[in-house]
């Protein structure tokens, strides 16, 4: 039964890449946000859970399987619970198309989809759909406002990441990631494009709703915005979207710009889990640099600046590409 | 019974229950939350026909731009209470009669078509074979579809501002 | 190409039920003590004044809608952005023509204050 083979496969593939994303990248990274926010104030973040707090995140998480489980009493359950469930999942969806590495049988890659690249947005883009559930479904007033703006700025910067993706495939003339990654063999694409990883970097910091764009969610502003009324184990799934989110976003980035996987001497696997950290860092030093944009200017930004600067990077590139093809 | 046949089954049981929600609750909000799955069981539907692209489309567009448009104009309306509407109004018997008829024309014609085409007659439906026959064969109906999106922009902006 | 999706297909299904097992985990092992008080709706601790619901600006509406015309025009671009390569000098000038109607489409809309907060 070849297709029961298939399906094991399938299924191993699924559960490692989602407890490695669980755990390396969001455990390590909500721990890895502590700390590096701790040394930037001086100070030396969690440190004794496991050795040098390590464990504090697993810690954290059996904590909150713990806590009571409540519901607002006018809550709407369904679209309540149902938002805990896309907002996760939407961001774990990411991980199909990225390429971790290579190996003597091919790419490392859940799966190669022809349109890998397209894909991409489209989950990107569901998670939008969880987060205005999640604030509609509280029936908590900062919750709605929190999810509705957050609905709306994330909306407004998947442009200019779309806009990004194009100009890559434009380049790579595929928009399948191992073709985008093997079609930087001789040059990464960050050297030809500094200007599309400036602003998909920009770009996915506010899709994922971070300083300096995380008014939406900010304590001094809304509470916790669109994940309010979310205590214990819920509030645990939505970090984890988030987290999820962010850490595809920088895989995406180092996938589209940073060459993948490729790097002379060390394995692939390495190599990508070095630039993808090399982002991470870079995502949560600006988060612990600058402080926050009002909503007005954070959507100004992306409109009359992002969008048109990214539209004339794509006809400036496609100009060059057509020109020298020829 | 093949995957292909369970996976057509499945997805458009998903499809069809989550339209039959969309059409009968009385919470307007639940409908606008009920398209998602149906769009995503139309997604399973175009990856069963070989149309990826449009399968990648459809997520895209569907679920993550018009569902966002259709609930922020809930918000905009009363029904972004989830206050249980009415379900049915005076036209009921004429709007059953459209359906009926509707209905009947659609499976007549269902019934006419022939639907297993020729070896080989379909168009490929990868992109880079959808990009080249919109810029060569159909690039009047591509740039027609540009002044489309504009002047719907337009119209819908105009609309909207009217109040201001 | 369909075994590709079967896969994703498998991936979604199987994450979702990893996603729910934490919430079927609390729903097994977490304490519960109901008292009213508990399920009162937060609103900085005083009691909530009206329900959660008002009616909102349009500018929500408004950078939804501008925001699926660009989204169809993206994608758009992106069958173009694999063939553009080997279509040659013609294709780049319709592509052209289309992104400046569009964002003609985009100063109309600056114009017009359809991209204004407030």
């Amino acid at each position: 039964m070849a297709w029961g083979w298939e399906l094991l496969r399938a299924f191993v593939g699924t559960i490692i890449i989602f407890s490695a994303v669980a755990f390396i990248a969001v455990m390590f990274g909500v721990l890895l946000e502590r700390k590096i926010s701790a040394w930037m104030q001086s100070r030396l973040g969690p440190k004794h859970v496991g050795p040098q707090g390590l464990l504090q995140t697993l810690a954290d998480t059996v904590k909150l399987l713990q806590k009571e489980n409540i519901v607002p009493a006018r809550a709407d359950r369904t679209i309540f619970a149902s938002a805990v469930v896309i907002v996760p999942l939407a961001a774990l969806l990411d991980y199909v198309v990225i390429p971790f590495g290579t190996t003597r049988s091919g790419p490392l890659i859940f799966r190669d989809l022809n349109i890998g690249v397209l894909y991409f947005a489209a989950t990107s883009s569901l998670v939008v759909i969880g987060i205005l559930m999640a604030g509609w479904g509280s029936n908590n007033k900062y919750a709605l406002i929190g999810g509705l703006r957050s609905a709306a700025q994330m909306v407004t910067y998947e442009i200019p990441i779309g806009l990004c993706l194009v100009t890559v495939a434009l380049m790579a003339g595929s928009l399948s990631t191992v073709t985008i990654v093997n079609g930087q063999q001789h040059l990464w694409y960050v050297v030809a494009q500094p200007v599309a990883f400036l602003i998909f970097l920009i770009a996915a910091i506010a899709e994922v709703n971070r300083v300096p764009f995380d008014l939406v969610e900010a304590e001094s502003e809304l509470v916790a915005g669109y994940f309010s009324e979310y205590s214990g184990m819920r509030f645990a799934l939505f970090q984890l979207g988030e987290y999820g989110e962010m850490f595809a976003m920088a895989a995406m980035a180092v996938t589209l710009f940073l060459g993948g996987w490729r790097g002379p001497v060390l394995p692939p696997v390495l190599w990508f889990v070095i630039k993808l950290y090399a982002l991470i860092f870079v995502f949560m030093w600006v988060r612990w640099t600058y402080p926050r944009f009002r909503i007005d200017q954070m959507l100004n930004f992306s409109w009359k600046v992002l969008i048109p600067v990214s539209v004339l990077n794509l006809v400036v590139t496609a100009f060059f590409v057509v020109a020298v093809h020829r | 019974m093949s995957g292909e046949a369970i996976a057509f089954y499945l997805l458009a049981a998903v499809t069809l229950a989550s339209a039959v929600v969309v059409v009968t609750t009385g919470n307007i909000v639940h409908a606008a939350a009920a398209l998602v799955p149906s769009f995503l069981g139309v997604t399973g539907l175009y990856i069963l026909l070989n149309a990826e692209f449009v399968a990648g489309i459809q997520v895209l567009i569907y679920a993550g731009a018009i569902t966002v448009l259709i609930l922020f104009a809930i918000m905009l309306t009363e029904g972004g209470t989830g206050l249980a509407g009415r379900q049915r109004n005076e036209q009921a018997a004429a709007g059953a009669a459209v359906a009926a008829a509707i209905a009947i024309l659609l499976v007549a014609v269902a019934g006419r078509t022939t639907w297993t085409p020729e070896p080989g007659t379909l168009p490929s439906y990868t992109p880079g074979a959808i990009g080249q026959s919109f810029l060569r064969q159909n690039i009047l109906v591509f740039e027609g579809t540009s002044i489309v999106l504009l002047v719907s922009l337009m119209g819908a902006i105009m609309i909207a501002r009217r109040e201001e | 190409m369909l075994l590709d999706w079967g896969y994703v297909a498998i991936f979604a299904l199987v994450g979702a039920a990893m996603v729910s097992l934490p919430l079927l985990i609390i729903w097994l092992i977490s304490p519960r003590s109901d008292y009213p008080q508990k399920f009162e709706t937060y609103e900085s601790g005083v009691p909530t004044i009206g329900q959660a619901w008002s009616q909102f600006h349009v500018r929500y509406y408004l950078f939804s809608l501008v925001f699926v015309v660009f989204d169809v025009e993206i994608i758009y671009l992106y069958p173009w952005a694999v063939v553009a390569r080997s279509l040659g000098q013609l294709a780049f000038w319709e592509m052209l023509t289309f992104l400046v109607i569009l964002v003609l489409g985009l100063l109309y809309a600056w114009r017009r204050g359809a991209l204004e907060w407030v």
